[in-house]
């Protein structure tokens, strides 16, 4: 796949509903410089979402689409949940995996991308809730990162089994009570950012979705440490404002209240040597290119 | 084999598939009508009697010939549209109606423009459709169709297929390629003319 091959035969373009047409005429396929400030800006690769209204994980579902460096040749792997509910409108290739089976799916396909299309860069970006990434699919994400598998897991953690009504999660925090979980969360959030770190990951960061400049850079940088380096790791808090009785306004404030120092989702990220040194040529390199456009411009 | 015949519906809710009924595919060369195996010269002429006694006779291209992501489909595109071009003389009551991707679309699709192959019935009873071709659609997707339309409405249907054919098809040609459907393009001339 490549952004050569989304184009619509000339004989059936003026039969093609419109959103297909603007699709191939307006997205952001093959834009170097792509982000999420294009939301609203160019045609989105999200078409319509069936989320809840208000829903933060619909705001941070278009912000990784946006953010993705070259969507046109990425597949992203799904798992159960309501990420699930999304996938289905979604112009960038993806599969849906059994339960937590996400990363060893991904694991196979990236294999299978190099081997099929050696010449090309194929990325892979698992996108699974808290229950797929920590409680049911917890070996396979593990087993992935220990074996240095080259690509990116993101979760939406909304810290419950949301769309089954509200069970307990290991992503939940001590003390909650959930709809189906009256007894409330007797443990700690599981640690995975740690977790993620201490068994191979190169580049792990944690954050709400309130700051999209933040959520750009951390997506590009844990793509393409994965796509030269190593697995990465991304946890975004997308709260279910249903399950924690909130409005739908007002998910964004539950974010920014979560974020401050010392809360559960301050913003942290690591970065292995490795994969620094990398990131900052990368940065050197797209500072050079930058100046030497602003020359070329000036003369 | 059994006695099952693939027949125009409204046949049931939930029809069985004429797979289970004991409805076997074409060989190559071949091609079924309403399950009976035929040579594919005798169903050429087959349906392109029934799309030209249709009243509503329609194409219904899936994203295979949509989309520009092979050679072969840019030809297939070209041939489909001369079919399309013809039946539009014939009868100005033709459509060619896309079936663009899988995607479920919420709230609903239009059924005026596009077919959706979770909810096929829709596009053919608000077009009222007496006769549809299914072509570049993946295979999973036509048989789903195919049988949702055998049994809802009473729509004939023929495939194009490009692998094997489609029992849930009341007639279906089997390896389809852009030479095979230029060949259905001049049998659909042929009998016009004798029409």
């Amino acid at each position: 796949m490549g952004k050569e091959k989304i184009k619509i035969n000339d004989e059936f373009y003026d039969i093609m509903p419109p959103e297909y047409q603007e699709l191939v005429e307006e997205a952001t396929y093959g834009k170097e410089s792509r982000g999420w400030k294009d939301v609203g800006e160019a045609k989105e690769l999200i078409e319509e979402h069936s989320l809840c209204a208000g829903c933060p994980e619909s705001i941070a579902f278009r912000y990784v689409l946006a953010c993705l460096p070259k969507p046109e040749d990425t597949v992203m792997v799904g798992s159960t949940g309501c990420t699930s509910l999304v996938f289905p409108h979604v112009a960038v290739h993806n599969i849906h995996s059994l339960f937590g089976n996400q990363n060893a799916i991904a694991s196979g396909l990236k294999r299978t991308l190099a081997l099929r299309f050696p010449e090309k860069v194929k990325d892979v970006v698992v996108l699974a809730g808290d229950g797929a990434t920590v409680d049911i699919g917890l070996d396979m994400t593990l087993q992935s990162w220990f074996r240095q598998e080259k690509f990116t897991t993101i979760c939406f953690d909304n810290e419950l089994y949301a769309n089954t009504g509200g069970q307990e999660s290991g992503l939940m925090q001590k003390g909650f009570v959930g709809k189906m979980a009256p007894a409330g969360k007797k443990f700690d959030k599981v640690p995975l950012p740690e977790i993620a770190r201490n068994s191979g990951c190169h580049y792990v960061a944690v954050m709400t979705v309130s700051k999209p400049n933040r959520v750009e850079k951390a997506i590009r940088n844990a793509i393409l440490v994965a796509r030269e380096i190593g697995p990465t790791y991304i946890q975004l808090y997308t709260p279910c404002i249903l399950e924690i009785g909130k409005q739908m306004m007002e998910g964004l404030q539950e974010m920014r209240d979560s974020e401050g120092p010392g809360k559960r989702f301050e913003f942290k990220e690591y970065v292995s040597d490795e994969a620094k040194v990398f990131l900052d040529e990368m940065d050197a390199e797209r500072k050079r290119k930058k100046k030497a456009l602003r020359a070329a411009r000036a003369k | 084999m059994g006695n099952y015949r693939v027949l125009a519906g409204p046949e049931a809710f939930l029809p069985p598939s004429a797979a289970c009924a004991g409805v076997v595919l074409p060989d190559p060369g071949q091609a079924h009508i309403h399950g009976e195996i035929f040579h594919e010269d005798v169903a050429m002429e087959e349906a392109a009697k029934r799309f030209l006694s249709a009243k509503v006779p329609t194409i219904f291209p899936g994203p295979m010939v949509l989309w520009n992501w092979n050679p072969k489909s840019a030809k297939k595109a070209t041939a489909i549209k001369a079919m399309y071009d013809e039946l539009k003389d014939h009868n100005p009551g033709a459509l060619l109606i896309p079936m663009p991707d899988y995607r479920p679309k919420y709230p609903k699709i239009n059924p005026e423009i596009e077919i959706n192959p979770n909810h096929p019935n829709l596009t053919v009873w608000h077009n009222k459709i007496d006769v549809c071709m299914f072509v570049g659609v993946h295979c999973h997707q036509a048989n789903l169709s195919l049988k949702i339309i055998r049994g809802g409405t009473n729509c004939y249907t023929i495939a194009m297929c490009a692998m094997a054919g489609h029992e849930d098809a009341m007639l279906s040609f089997r390896d389809a390629t852009p030479d095979k459907i230029w060949k259905l393009v001049e049998v659909i001339k042929d009998v016009r003319k004798s029409l």
